[in-house]
């Protein structure tokens, strides 16, 4: 989980160009969006197509989104539940 | 001089629901929406969303318009619209007077870029040059231009999802500040896979025929054509004969300042289009009888006009609806195309049908007109036209 | 266009390949380039911009609000009743990443931000969302014209009294598909030093690139820079005498001879067709007249011509001309000012300024 987690700060930061932030600035449990880092509506979309490209999971439907992508840490949550089987 | 001195003579359209005015007219008249599945375009979103595409090929255009199909779909769909629009008005080009082309687009010539990219990518020096020589919005506005025998003015505005709402409103005042006699005004766009794919990033096609206003809404449904009107002074109009559909009362440009592509929840920018158009015109907001919104079907756009206008018009509201049910969301033309079923609206009474509205929006009480009828009352239209970048316009039309 | 109201221009804001940015003065030593191109001299955006924006603004987004908020911080305005901006090309990098993405991966797994920042108003929506403008916004996109056309719409704003000042801009980006692109049309030359793009005559000029905003008020103060007289644009001339009518016919509407003018910079790139009318005017027309060049020192791309608005206001503030050895000796003060450009012989504009 712990490395899970860090391997999705690396590539949230990747993703959405957060050029002044290192992983370690993103506590597990920190809101990413509004009053925590800052995000919007926009880096959503750009989140989930991070899901599809890196961990083959698709979403549902769009209104999953502020539930799955409060932090780091529910995104890993949800990642390593609907994680496809190998 | 004021704005009240502009004059509507002539109009054209090309939609999915026709190649000309009385096509398109029918369709509003029958509410036979242009919208189905993809059968044009080449996407592997082919059988996932529909649109609304004209139902012609390059080829056809090409014979409708006079114009090689090896050039844009864009250019070749302006070309019919703007020509209409002209014979409409009994505007000669060489007559003498000075005309003003003044259009819109949001992706220029990106149907041909498209192809052009595909094969540049793999190597530089591949790709046809001439599928990326009218890359930019300007060059299709140019290419009709001359076509059409028009110098002396040609503009093209580029404003996303308000852009040819911005073209009409720089032509009259183009003609209110004696540069101009004549313009026709307008935009145009057509279908890519630049567009659509776009679109689908922001998750905003609704995978069925789009339903404006409706609580259920999934989102928008893309479109294509070209609208123009031709905006004359009183001098010129006296001198050409032409008897005037309505007059172009007022418009207004104000910018929401929200978000890079959201609305804002309270609709700012848009209240502030209506009202500053409504001001221009010096009408009282309780005269205006029809209101073609910009409606696209996304939760965002219409909680956010629905929003605007209940502000502005409270308990008091006109006849309202939606035409991207049946056109579609024709984008840089959408503007256009809207200003001539306005332009109708007014000179006939025609109020359109919201096609598929069925369930009225939670905390928002608008309920759209849904078939389509014929009010003579009716002498102040306003047409409204909302875009990324905050961008909003509303025009007003009236007898 | 000639205009009822006076309009004069407040402050500017510049971002180029010329090292004048956050400058008002000492424009001495020009930077040199060799190859195809020249590239804008970029601040550092992060004591400009909020970070949380910078992150996801293109380059040219970056320089057209950076551009755009150093013109507002030189004036004494604190919003614009209008942002009016002109690009050709719009946002390039943007367009060409989503393109290509789209293209590699048949389009699938595609991501919204290059294609929201795709669209040609993106700029000016930028600075209204960075000033908090709800006022009047639009983007004109008309190749060789579209920033005379911004112009143009601000003038008419200005003088049908809907608004007192307006930030107006022209902004284009020339980025390696691009440059790629338009090589293969032949437009530039290969491994060309710009400063000696003017003196060597031969086919083809130079790329280049640029963000340039002006702060146009229709009211009087002491700390305008310089008048904005006329305007005046001829589209797709059939010869070249066409042109040269046009342009007296512009000087006579404002009651002006050559030998009343200071100062001619005009537009020449150093392609020996398109030079041909420069030629004309400043070795047979006016002869006494002292003449300056601009796109040596910012490459050729179809908004140039702001760039050579920022020269000829920043001559007259000055009282000497930025980065240029002129033709002629110079005698007496910069007062009027003439600009004339043509873009591939089809889009030729003439603006005319004054000191206040």
């Amino acid at each position: 989980m712990d490395k899970l987690m860090h391997d999705l700060k690396v590539q949230i930061i990747a993703q959405l160009n957060l050029q002044d932030l290192t992983p370690e600035d993103i506590g597990d449990d920190q809101p990413l969006f509004v009053e925590g880092l800052g995000l919007d509506s926009i880096d959503a979309l750009e989140l989930i197509v991070l899901l599809q490209q890196q961990y083959k999971i698709k979403l549902s439907s769009a209104e999953e989104g502020p539930k799955v992508f409060r932090s780091v840490k529910t995104i890993a949550e949800y990642i390593t539940e609907h994680k496809p089987k190998v | 001089m004021h704005s009240s001195d502009i004059f509507v003579t002539g109009i054209g359209v090309i939609s999915a629901l026709g190649k000309d005015v009385n096509a398109n007219v029918h369709a509003l008249q029958s509410g036979e929406s242009g919208i189905g599945p993809i059968t044009r375009l080449k996407t592997i979103h082919r059988n996932v969303f529909p649109v609304a595409e004209v139902k012609y090929s390059n080829e056809e255009l090409s014979h409708f318009s006079g114009m090689s199909d090896e050039i844009s779909r864009t250019a070749l769909l302006s070309v019919i619209a703007a020509s209409e629009a002209l014979e409409d008005a009994e505007i000669h080009t060489d007559s003498g007077l000075r005309i003003g082309f003044v259009s819109a687009n949001s992706v220029g010539g990106m149907d041909k870029s498209e192809d052009f990219f595909a094969e540049f990518l793999s190597d530089h020096s591949k790709g046809k040059l001439r599928n990326i020589v009218h890359h930019e919005c300007g060059s299709i506005t140019e290419l009709a231009a001359h076509y059409l025998g028009i110098h002396h003015y040609v503009s093209t505005i580029s404003t996303a999802c308000s852009s040819s709402a911005n073209s009409i409103f720089h032509a009259a005042r183009m003609i209110s500040a004696g540069y101009l006699d004549v313009a026709i005004a307008g935009g145009v766009d057509s279908l890519t896979r630049f567009t659509l794919n776009g679109f689908n990033t922001l998750m905003i096609l609704d995978t069925q025929p789009c339903k404006p206003l409706d609580e259920n809404r999934k989102g928008l449904n893309l479109g294509e054509g070209a609208g123009y009107v031709v905006l004359v002074s009183e001098a010129a109009m006296n001198k050409i004969g032409k008897k005037a559909y309505c007059r172009l009362s007022g418009y207004h440009n104000a910018n929401d300042a929200h978000h890079q592509t959201a609305s804002s929840p309270d609709g700012i920018g848009s209240f502030m289009a209506m009202q500053g158009a409504i001001a221009k015109s010096g009408i009282r907001k309780e005269d205006i009888g029809y209101i073609n919104l910009h409606g696209t079907g996304t939760q965002n756009n219409d909680q956010s006009e629905g929003t605007a206008i209940l502000r502005l018009f409270g308990d008091a509201l006109p006849k309202l609806s939606s035409t991207k049910a049946f056109t579609g969301h024709t984008l840089g033309a959408s503007g256009g195309i809207e200003a001539v079923f306005s332009v109708l609206s007014v000179a006939n009474g025609y109020v359109y049908p919201n096609l598929r509205y069925e369930t009225p929006m939670k905390d928002l009480p608008l309920h759209p007109v849904t078939s389509f009828q014929i009010d003579t009352k009716i002498s102040h239209v306003l047409s409204n036209s909302f875009g990324f970048g905050g961008n909003c316009s509303a025009l007003l039309f009236s007898k | 266009m000639m205009m009822e109201n006076k309009v004069y221009i407040c402050s500017t804001g510049i971002i180029s390949p010329q090292a004048n940015f956050g400058k008002k003065e000492d424009f001495a030593l020009a930077s040199e380039y060799t190859g195809s191109s020249l590239h804008c001299i970029e601040p550092d955006y992060k004591s400009i911009l909020d970070p949380k924006l910078i992150r996801r603004m293109s380059r040219i987004i970056r320089m057209g609000a950076a551009a755009a908020l150093e013109c507002m911080v030189h004036s004494e305005v604190q919003q614009p009743d209008g942002i009016i901006t002109g690009t050709a090309y719009g946002c390039v990098e943007d367009t060409v990443s989503f393109l290509t993405k789209m293209v590699e991966n048949k389009e699938e797994l595609l991501t919204p931000t290059a294609f929201i920042q795709s669209t040609h108003n993106t700029v000016g929506s930028q600075i209204a969302l960075l000033l908090k403008c709800h006022q009047y916004n639009n983007t004109f996109v008309q190749r060789g014209f579209s920033f005379e056309h911004a112009l143009m719409d601000a003038l008419l704003l200005l003088n049908e009294n809907e608004a007192k000042t307006i930030l107006v801009g022209g902004i284009d980006e020339l980025n390696e598909t691009s440059e790629a692109i338009l090589k293969r049309f032949g437009l530039y030359r290969t491994n060309q030093n710009n400063l000696q793009l003017l003196t060597t005559s031969g086919k083809g000029s130079m790329a280049g690139e640029g963000a340039s905003f002006f702060l146009l008020s229709s009211e009087s103060s002491s700390g305008n820079i310089a008048c904005l007289d006329d305007l005046k644009m001829l589209f797709d001339p059939n010869e070249e005498t066409d042109v040269v009518q046009w342009i007296h016919y512009c000087l006579s509407e404002n009651n002006l001879t050559w030998e009343q003018i200071d100062l001619v910079i005009t537009g020449r790139n150093g392609n020996q067709q398109g030079d041909l009318i420069y030629d004309k005017l400043e070795f047979s027309i006016a002869k006494k007249t002292r003449f300056a060049y601009f796109k040596h020192l910012c490459g050729e791309y179809p908004t140039a011509s702001s760039f050579g608005m920022w020269m000829a206001v920043s001559s007259i503030r000055e009282n000497k001309i930025p980065f240029t050895v002129t033709s002629k000796t110079q005698s007496g003060t910069i007062r009027k000012v003439l600009l004339y450009n043509h873009d591939q012989n089809g889009h030729h504009s003439l603006m005319l300024f004054s000191a206040c």
